[in-house]
């Protein structure tokens, strides 16, 4: 059962956004997933199936302007936050018109034009430059947010410790959005962590701490909005630990030997996509016809996608020498 | 040009004040720096200048303000971390190494980091071997950094004053023994020292020494006493390790035929290996013995005084190095 309010009293373009956001991201790892075994993508994935309401509804509870950071699992934080499935596409088949020019990969891949201050390879590593760019708009006196994007995993680096502590002395206005999938790569949480709740570490910091169903794309929207508004007003950071899974393993063709199919099939049962689908359904906000609309779109939208990148020319090799620094490159000064 | 005697922190300190009030978007981290006006002295009375709000103490928390202030260059500010000891620096490695000196590139050129870490080196203090390391090398290892080295007030103020109009991460050195030791001329108007522009310290033809920060002052004494048994050393300081200016360090080489390295890192993998390499490649005809190479001993920093100065490079070791060169040099 879903504790939030009627989704009545939500404007109706918010949720089929919501709902065409949260499809993108599943069918966009799926469709990457297929590709990668086709070959057109190197290296790893980390998909976030199952994970698609945590990124939506934070992403939308914020303003265009305001920034997040992202972690090793951040395709759908970037679809969440705006991006475009070609160029993501492009950018995951390491492709020239990819939004990083094909140098960062699944891992780095980011629209700063969009607020997205990186995906990151480094667990935790996004936390404290969230909070910088927070203290930049303190210090500008600029009414946005930043948000950092880590998970339980992460909730252990020491650099959330700094981060939030540093982010409390000076009352930035950031939010730590804990994606708690109860995993930390293989390990589950309960051998790494000894508490049951990551948010109760709020209160060490002085700073609130929320727990929310992070399958539940509704509920991640509201927490969301309520820390945006306390930290646009000055009042501080919030440490949100959204409980949610990830369906599929931590990387692509990893065993997966760490945990059960009957876990995995229990949370099935919670995945958030067709939850909300019923609920909109069951609320009769929209008619059916209209999602299958949406959902054919957006298959139509990854076609394209996929055949952009494919298309897409690859680097020149002698580029991978420049870029290195904003003002020089090797070749002038080495 | 009207100069004045300054000590190097007092350089360090000018260029701090002229960048800040020059432009607003330059903001000062670090443990102490402000109302005590960290305990070297480099920022004092800036504080009381420029508010809390740009001159700004920390926690403890070294990954944490480098990782802020990483997040703060990439919207919008030129941040100055500093690290009170540049052991310390170990601790926020993250966010200078996977993070500052790779998001331009990695992003495809979506963002820069202008971001100007200053970090003391140097022993000498019997501080312990936690607070007497010198890990430049370290970062001129890794691309997307810049590393610079000054040895002199005046260059210690044009070079970080050149930093703080940089656009990309730059790794800044200070000798922590120079502070308030070392004194020198620097000119009462502005000015900025390019960085990949090595300095000849020192004119000579018999014997190129090359060194950096502090060394430079060891290598300057043990040239003076050369100088007194007829021998000619010129000394040559890089100033900035990346970028590196090659040219003047071979073209010294090749003037005088020999060439002694002398770095207060470690040797092993060092700054001097790399600069031999450097010389090899470019002077090779011109070698009339081996390359010598004085640094730190591969030891840990020791506490007591007679055993930390025979870890670390003094004059002796280079007049020593440059006798065996002279010695070793074939007959014209």
């Amino acid at each position: 059962m879903d504790a939030t309010k009627s989704l009545s009293s939500y404007p109706t373009s918010l949720l089929l956004e919501m709902f065409r956001r949260m499809t993108l991201i599943r069918e966009f790892e799926l469709r990457a997933i297929e590709e990668r075994h086709r070959g057109l993508i190197p290296g790893f994935i980390h998909s976030c199936v199952g994970q698609e309401a945590t990124a939506v509804g934070a992403c939308l509870a914020l303003n265009p302007d305001d920034v997040i950071t992202s972690t090793h699992r951040g395709h759908g934080h970037l679809i969440a936050k705006g991006g475009e499935a070609r160029y993501m596409m492009a950018e995951l088949a390491g492709r020239q018109p990819g939004y990083c020019l094909g140098r960062g990969g699944s891992l780095h891949i980011s629209d700063f034009n969009l607020g997205i201050l990186g995906a990151n390879g480094i667990v935790g590593g996004g936390i404290p430059i969230a909070a910088g760019a927070a203290l930049a708009f303190k210090m500008r006196g600029e009414r946005r947010v930043a948000l950092a994007f880590f998970g339980d995993g992460a909730a252990n680096e020491g650099a959330f410790h700094e981060a939030a502590n540093q982010s409390a002395v000076w009352k930035l206005p950031v939010i730590f959005f804990c994606e708690n999938n109860l995993y930390g790569e293989g390990t589950a949480m309960h051998r790494s962590t000894a508490i049951q709740n990551l948010a109760d570490r709020a209160v060490a910091y002085g700073f609130p701490g929320v727990i929310v169903d992070g399958n539940d794309v509704v509920a991640v929207y509201e927490a969301v909005r309520q820390a945006a508004e306390r930290a646009r007003n000055g009042e501080g950071p919030t440490l949100i630990e959204a409980k949610t899974y990830r369906l599929r393993g931590h990387y692509e063709g990893d065993p997966q030997v760490y945990r059960t199919p009957q876990e995995v099939e229990e949370w099935k049962r919670r995945d958030p996509i067709p939850r909300f689908r019923a609920r909109l359904l069951q609320e009769q906000l929209v008619d059916e016809s209209t999602l299958e609309e949406i959902q054919g779109e957006i298959m139509a939208q990854l076609d394209e996608a996929v055949l952009f990148a494919k298309q897409a020319s690859q680097p020149q090799s002698e580029d991978a020498l420049y870029g290195v620094y904003a003002d020089i490159h090797n070749g002038l000064v080495f | 040009m009207s100069t004045r005697e300054l000590t190097f922190a007092q350089a360090i300190r000018e260029a701090l004040d002229e960048e800040l009030a020059r432009d607003e978007r330059i903001v000062l981290f670090g443990e102490d720096i402000g109302a005590w006006g960290g305990v070297f002295r480099t920022t004092e009375g800036l504080y009381e200048k420029y508010g809390p709000d740009r001159v700004i103490d920390t926690p403890l928390s070294e990954e944490g303000y480098v990782g802020m202030a990483v997040g703060i260059a990439m919207t919008g500010m030129h941040p100055v971390p500093e690290i009170m000891f540049g052991d310390f620096i170990t601790l926020a490695m993250d966010q200078i190494v996977n993070q500052a000196a790779k998001m331009r590139y990695m992003t495809g050129g979506q963002v820069a980091v202008p971001i100007t870490i200053r970090a003391t080196m140097g022993g000498g203090r019997s501080s312990g071997a936690q607070h007497s390391q010198s890990w430049h090398a370290w970062f001129a290892h890794v691309p997307g950094l810049k590393v610079v080295v000054p040895s002199t007030p005046y260059d210690a103020k044009g070079l970080l004053k050149t930093a703080l109009r940089d656009p990309n991460p730059v790794v800044f050195f200070e000798d922590k023994v120079m502070y308030h030791k070392i004194k020198g001329p620097v000119p009462e108007e502005e000015y900025l020292i390019p960085f990949g522009v090595a300095d000849i310290k020192r004119e000579g033809k018999d014997v190129t020494i090359i060194a950096l920060s502090r060394m430079v002052h060891t290598a300057l004494a043990a040239a003076e006493r050369l100088a007194q048994e007829g021998i000619s050393a010129e000394v040559v300081d890089p100033r900035t390790l990346t970028p590196l200016d090659e040219e003047t360090l071979v073209q010294s080489v090749c003037k005088t035929g020999g060439a002694v390295i002398v770095d207060e890192g470690y040797t092993r993998f060092g700054i001097t290996a790399e600069l031999a390499a450097v010389i090899a490649k470019g002077a090779f005809d011109y070698l009339d013995a081996p390359i010598e190479r004085v640094g730190a001993f591969d030891v840990p920093i020791p506490f007591s005084p007679p055993l930390e100065f025979a870890t670390i490079p003094d004059e002796e070791r280079i007049v020593q190095a440059v006798y065996r060169i002279l010695e070793g040099r074939r007959p014209q």
